[in-house]
């Protein structure tokens, strides 16, 4: 290593106290950063769980729909249509709905229902316990298994309640990629069950789930659909489509924001003053170290290398720890739903780099502006 | 006669502006040959230190200039005049100024390490002249473990140790006490002056008077000719 980094490097390191209270400020900001924004990211996951656990490539809705769960009945000749546009390998009905349950404990929930294609069972869940063929049995449902399931009280196979005042009974136990977000259990059933069960308006069928013939035939569908004024998006699309209106249309997104811009001003104030602080005290030393003949761009250098240095510790660290306090946190509470991923990784990572940045550029503008003659006289 | 090391004429500083302007030196001629060790005396205030900055070229003077062996300094631009600094003027600052969370021997290394030589060979290098000025053994210790006197000769070993031909020690022995003053200086004129080396002194202190090669005295930012050597 270049002498001068070395020199930057122990200036900095070895003044421990002042070290760790930067890397500490920088830790914590990227923790709170990181942990804020993989909240929100878990929370848009999750709030997308139907979408990730049905799995269709594409979805055929009505465009007002913003969010999967609240679906806009569709009329049944639209799945005729969709199966009639050229590049389209098969397309099956969806019914998503919700319904009250009395539980044989005569308390009451809701629950959501998913109804799935009599005769394919399109976007089946993997079962725990039981077959899915007894999904056609009469009054048979299927419960999920996710961090809601304690609101059905545990039910087993042959577990009796009311769904709609009509009887229903547990024929399996399945188990979903993703748990959703509305604290609602979910029961999956067959679609003309569904549609027996739950009162419905004239118009019955929530999503048409699309398997195109290849990646190409999707534009083709989704103009078709369009023609007819509904909307087609692929499983992505959607996703993106919930995302954004939690981001924009609800207060969600505001206030993660606000809160990560807090965590980042909260960084930026620990880091920076500790930072400018760090280069008022060594400021005799720069001005000898200019007076001897180092030149600005050398004292830049280490400036940057030493508040370079210090945000990527306290970034590593910061991630390290959220990494941990997830993973521990995941483990005692299943509804917890913090999701890290490499774009709230690079929101932090830049987060920290503009604080490194604006703390380094006041120290800059100071360590430019000393005179070694004023060092030298005392 | 010895090579001319340092030639400044019609040397003017004025800092601030307006009414409020204090010149600090008014039209300053000075000349140091190689080989020899000049003190400028003088009360406080009289410029001594402004003088030594302009000379060493750290503070721009407003008028007139400064010949450093051979080289008219303040026609520099500022990187080049920092590399000349480097390469020929070694400072020895009142208070030191030395690193405390570096060892001795990194602190005088420090000069080599601004050159941009290697961390290891600057730090062995360094440890040489830490063995000219008496501290072979001191080279681990951060510059707090060491008496006031022997951080001075830190700040000597690292002022030598990019072999400048020029030494500008303001005030060295003001942190002192009487008798470490007098070793440091007496032990610089011995060891650290050779003909090809010029060491201009400024001074309070007249119990290191003795060591001078010639002292010259200043006055209300002017010049006021040279007074006579003590002999001890
Ligand atoms: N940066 C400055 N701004 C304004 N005035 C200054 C500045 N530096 C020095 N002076 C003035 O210039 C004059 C000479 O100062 P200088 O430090 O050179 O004196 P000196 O002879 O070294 O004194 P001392 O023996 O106390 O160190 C003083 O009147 C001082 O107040
Ligand atoms: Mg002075």
């Amino acid at each position: 290593m270049n002498g001068i980094f070395l020199l930057a490097f122990k200036l900095l390191v070895n003044d421990r106290a002042k070290f760790s209270a930067l890397v500490i400020g920088i830790t914590f900001a990227v923790f709170l950063m990181v942990q804020m924004t993989a909240l929100f990211a878990g929370i848009l996951i999750r709030a997308s769980s139907t979408v990730i656990n049905i799995g269709a490539s594409m979805w055929v809705m009505d465009p007002s729909v913003q969010t999967v769960a609240n679906s806009i009945g569709m009329p049944d000749y639209l799945l005729d249509y969709v199966r009639s546009i050229p590049g389209v390998k098969f397309a099956v009905p969806l019914y998503s709905g919700a319904a009250l349950l009395k539980l044989p404990s005569g308390l009451y929930q809701t629950a959501t229902i998913l109804g799935l294609d009599d005769t394919t069972l399109f976007g089946r869940p993997q079962l725990l316990q039981g077959r899915i063929e007894d999904i056609y049995a009469e009054n048979s449902f299927i419960a999920v298994d996710d961090p809601e399931f304690s609101k059905l009280e545990y039910p087993k196979i042959g577990t009796r309640f009311e769904l709609n005042d009509n009887r229903a009974i547990i024929s399996g136990i399945a188990k979903v990629a993703s748990p959703s977000l509305f604290g609602m259990p979910t029961l999956y059933t067959t679609y003309y069950r569904a549609l027996q069960y739950v009162p419905n308006p004239r118009f019955t069928v929530s999503y048409v789930l699309v398997e195109p013939k290849s990646q190409a035939d999707i534009p083709g569908i989704k103009d078709a659909v369009r023609r007819l004024g509904y909307l087609a998006l692929t499983a992505d699309e959607f996703i993106a489509k919930i995302s954004a209106f939690y981001k924009f249309q609800t207060g969600i997104g505001i206030n993660i924001l606000v809160m990560t811009v807090m965590s980042f001003i909260v960084g930026l104030s620990i880091s920076g003053q500790t930072f400018y602080t760090f280069i008022i005290e060594n400021m005799e030393k720069f001005g000898a170290l200019k007076a001897i003949g180092a030149t600005n761009r050398q004292l830049v250098m280490m400036i940057l290398f030493q508040s370079g240095f210090t945000s990527l510790t306290g970034y590593g660290l910061g991630v390290g720890l959220i990494v941990v306090i997830i993973a521990i946190a995941k483990l005692r509470l299943p509804d917890y739903a913090s999701t890290i991923n490499y774009f709230n990784l690079s929101i932090a990572f830049l987060m920290a780099a503009v604080i490194s940045a604006i703390s380094s550029y006041f120290g800059v503008r100071r360590v430019l502006r000393i005179e070694p003659f004023d060092i030298f006289r005392g | 006669m010895p090579k001319v090391a340092i030639k400044a004429v019609g040397v003017v500083k004025t800092f601030g502006e307006g009414a409020a302007a204090i010149t600090a030196l008014r039209s300053v001629d000075f000349e140091a040959r190689f080989g020899e060790m000049p003190y400028i005396v003088g009360p406080s205030g009289s410029g001594k230190t402004t003088l030594l900055s302009v000379l060493s070229g750290i503070l721009r003077p407003n008028a007139g200039s400064v010949v450093v062996d051979g080289v008219d300094i303040w026609k520099l631009d500022v990187d080049s005049l920092a590399s000349f600094r480097l390469h020929k003027i070694g400072f020895v600052f009142q208070d030191y100024h030395l690193f405390p969370r570096l060892t001795t021997a990194e602190n005088a290394a420090i000069p080599l390490i601004v050159k941009g030589q290697d961390w290891e060979s600057s730090v062995r290098e360094a440890s040489k002249y830490l063995d000219i000025v008496g501290l072979k053994e001191r080279a681990g210790l951060p510059p707090v473990k060491l008496s006031g006197g022997e951080q001075q000769r830190v700040a000597i070993a690292r002022a030598i140790s990019s072999r400048p031909e020029i030494l500008i020690m303001d005030e060295p022995t003001a942190s002192l006490d009487g008798e470490t003053g007098r070793n440091i200086v007496s032990f610089v004129k011995r060891n650290i002056l050779n003909e090809n080396r010029c060491i201009v002194v400024v001074t309070h202190d007249n119990r290191i008077y003795e060591y001078a090669s010639r002292i010259i005295m200043m006055e209300d930012g002017r010049l006021k000719g040279e007074m006579s050597v003590p002999h001890s």
